[in-house]
């Protein structure tokens, strides 16, 4: 198992670097003027400009000036410096400002996918093609296909404007109950996911041969569905929700920017629109580590939920 | 060692001339959305204290189904028991609660699957579930189930069994793993143990390990066993009584050795005819043709007519009765004398 997740963590140095790689590439590629990107719409002195050249880097050209410029960001970034958005803004302080929204955001969508979808989702897999598996059937088929931009506009208008049940938008410093809506609606998508994989799940178990001992031992009906299946229906469903942890700590550009809450998905938003390189390059630096630590977590959960699962 | 697993013998609360366990006209049909199949039609048995019954079937036979039945563990739905009676210590089983037949449950009768493998719980180490059943219906302590599964664990001959009380069935072999199982059911020290096909997953020589091991255990613990198999060679050296199942009734009951010697019904003699034999050379090993039926759709008359040699006319319209043919032997054939004649031959 050491062995397994040291080799694990050598892999991610190299995803590491592959990715920012990557990114950097894509963002500064197509990029036409940075600097007047920066400005907007003002026009930029020679000054400016002559200043700005210099502090990027921006006078080398070509594959050469690319590799000199990611070899210097990535250089800061192991400082720990993520270097300075366009606006000149820290970037480490805009994560350090947006990462516990999300944080929040994330662990409401989160308890609403366990609370409702898996209590649900056992529900529904011991009750078999009753009315309530058909109807929990139904309503996450409709939840899964209505995409988010949708959804989420849909919930604010309704629940947040027109009968006022919730706070519309986040605002600057969001409290729990302004992001309880958006955590609802983000959490829907992994709600229903949830919901599907427990019920199918806990169904599997039902039938399977050790629930047949159990019975045979004379244990009380109970037991055998909260002790021998729901052990064995959880590990996938744990696994899954571990991975969706880990993509709802990225931050979710769509609701976050519906609601108005300044996380990071919502940053990383602002980025891509005003052309932010610096701002987009490191915010993604940032949750490929997230992604990749969270994937490594998920991994060695699933060989601790299964002893038949064995690293070498 | 073992001396706490020996359960002294107690007075046996079974009526006197009534059997300890015994199976009467059950009726059991599997209702799905393709129709309905007749599983157990009118199958009947009894087990004595202390003896061994082998019931002797193909796949579908509804062997195992109707030891499922006494245990109370069918799915129902989609299983239905149609009629019959249970009686277990002369007590009807199948007019008990569930609450009551779940006190029998592992008490009273307990039960060994064919593939240990899935049928212990993949996630639990086996002491634990050893345990699990003292502490849950005994309410045993913690320690005091270890203690006592480490002991039942001796009491199989699993070698070093108490280092190996934290493993999980996956890391246990096949035979290792089957003995886990049946230390399992002996747990609460039952008077009547079915052993549904025990040997049937493992290799030849761990079979013979566990057979014996399950007729030791037998003599021991003064069980009664029944003994589901499809395998003729396991029966010999571990039965006292033979009933062998086709379509869900039984068609032949006998002692063994009788059995062996003159089987006295079409299919049992089909079924002794194709073990290949060491004494006999050069000959084409014969086979029982056909297929079994269709338990949606069971042939009239006698159900194996199709694939009997013996069949005649009547064979087709009259069902067979059990025809006594003493010794305590009953044949479900039209021409179960004759046959026995022919085999004895």
């Amino acid at each position: 198992m050491f062995r397994y997740i040291l080799r694990r963590l050598l892999q991610m140095v190299l995803a590491f670097f592959g990715t920012t790689l990557i990114v950097y590439a894509l963002m500064f590629a197509g990029q036409g003027d940075p600097i007047q990107a920066l400005a907007g719409e003002r026009p930029v002195t020679a000054a400016q400009r002559a200043y700005l050249t210099e502090k990027y880097h921006l006078d080398a050209t070509g594959v050469g000036g690319f590799f000199y410029r990611y070899f210097d960001y990535v250089k800061s970034l192991l400082q720990g410096d993520l270097g300075q958005s366009l606006t000149g803004r820290q970037i480490g302080d805009i994560l350090q400002a947006a990462w516990p929204i999300t944080v929040k955001l994330a662990l409401i969508a989160l308890a609403v996918a366990i609370i409702f979808g898996v209590t649900a989702g056992v529900i529904a897999g011991i009750r078999r093609a009753s009315i309530f598996d058909n109807s929990t059937l139904v309503l996450t088929l409709l939840v899964l296909g209505i995409p988010t931009i949708v959804l989420a506009p849909l919930a604010q208008y309704f629940l947040g404007v027109k009968w006022q049940l919730f706070p519309p938008t986040a605002g600057s410093e969001p409290t729990f109950y302004a992001l309880l809506l958006p955590g609802i609606v983000l959490g829907s998508l992994s709600l229903a996911t949830a919901l599907r994989l427990t019920r199918t799940s806990v169904a599997e178990n039902l039938r399977a041969d050790y629930v047949r001992t159990a019975r045979s031992k004379g244990l009380v009906k109970r037991r055998i569905v909260t002790v021998h299946v729901l052990r064995n229906s959880l590990i996938p469903v744990v696994t899954f929700l571990g991975v969706e942890l880990g993509n709802l700590m990225s931050g979710a550009i769509i609701t976050e920017g519906v609601f108005n809450i300044p996380g990071v998905g919502f940053n990383l938003f602002r980025g891509i629109r005003t052309e932010d390189g610096p701002l987009v390059v490191g915010i993604v630096s940032v949750l490929v580590v997230v992604y990749l630590v969270s994937n490594l977590v998920v991994d060695v959960l699933y060989a601790v939920l299964d002893p038949r699962i064995r690293y070498e | 060692m073992t001396q706490s697993a020996v359960r002294p013998t107690p007075a046996s609360p079974t009526p006197p001339g009534g059997h300890l366990l015994e199976v009467r006209d059950l009726h059991v049909e599997f209702r799905t959305h393709e129709g309905v199949a007749k599983v157990i039609n009118g199958v009947s048995y009894h087990l004595d204290a202390g003896e061994t019954l082998a019931v002797l079937g193909e796949s579908g036979s509804g062997k195992s189904v109707t030891a499922q039945a006494i245990m109370g563990i069918l799915d129902t739905p989609p299983a239905h028991v149609r009629s019959g009676q249970i009686l277990y210590q002369g007590r009807d089983l199948l007019t008990q609660s569930e609450e009551q037949r779940r006190q029998v449950r592992g008490k009273e009768i307990a039960m060994i699957f064919q593939d240990a493998l899935s049928a212990l719980n993949p996630v639990f180490p086996v002491g634990w579930q050893i345990g699990e059943t003292l502490r849950q219906r005994e309410g045993m302590s913690r320690a005091d189930a270890r203690r006592r599964a480490v002991e039942l664990m001796d009491l199989v001959k699993i070698p070093a069994a108490a280092k190996r009380l934290g493993d999980y069935p996956h890391q246990f072999s096949g035979g290792m793993r089957q003995r886990v199982m049946i230390a399992m059911a002996l747990a609460l020290n039952p008077k009547v143990l079915i052993a549904d096909e025990p040997t049937t997953a493992l290799d030849v020589t761990v079979q013979a390990q566990i057979m014996d091991l399950l007729a030791d255990l037998r003599r021991d613990l003064d069980m009664a066993m029944i003994l589901i198999t499809h395998d003729l060679g396991v029966v010999a050296g571990v039965a006292d009584r033979i009933a062998v199942m086709y379509a869900g009734r039984i068609v032949e009951h006998a002692d063994v050795r009788s059995l062996y010697r003159a089987p006295a019904h079409p299919y049992t003699k089909g079924l002794l005819e194709s073990i290949p034999r060491m004494d006999v050379r050069g000959q084409a090993l014969s086979t029982i043709k056909g297929l079994p039926p269709n338990l949606m759709r069971i042939p009239s008359g006698c159900p194996f007519h199709p694939r009997c040699p013996y069949a005649q006319q009547v064979c087709v319209d009259v069902v067979p009765h059990d025809l006594v043919l003493g010794d305590g032997r009953t044949s479900a054939c039209h021409f179960a004398q004759e046959v026995r004649d022919d085999s004895a031959r």
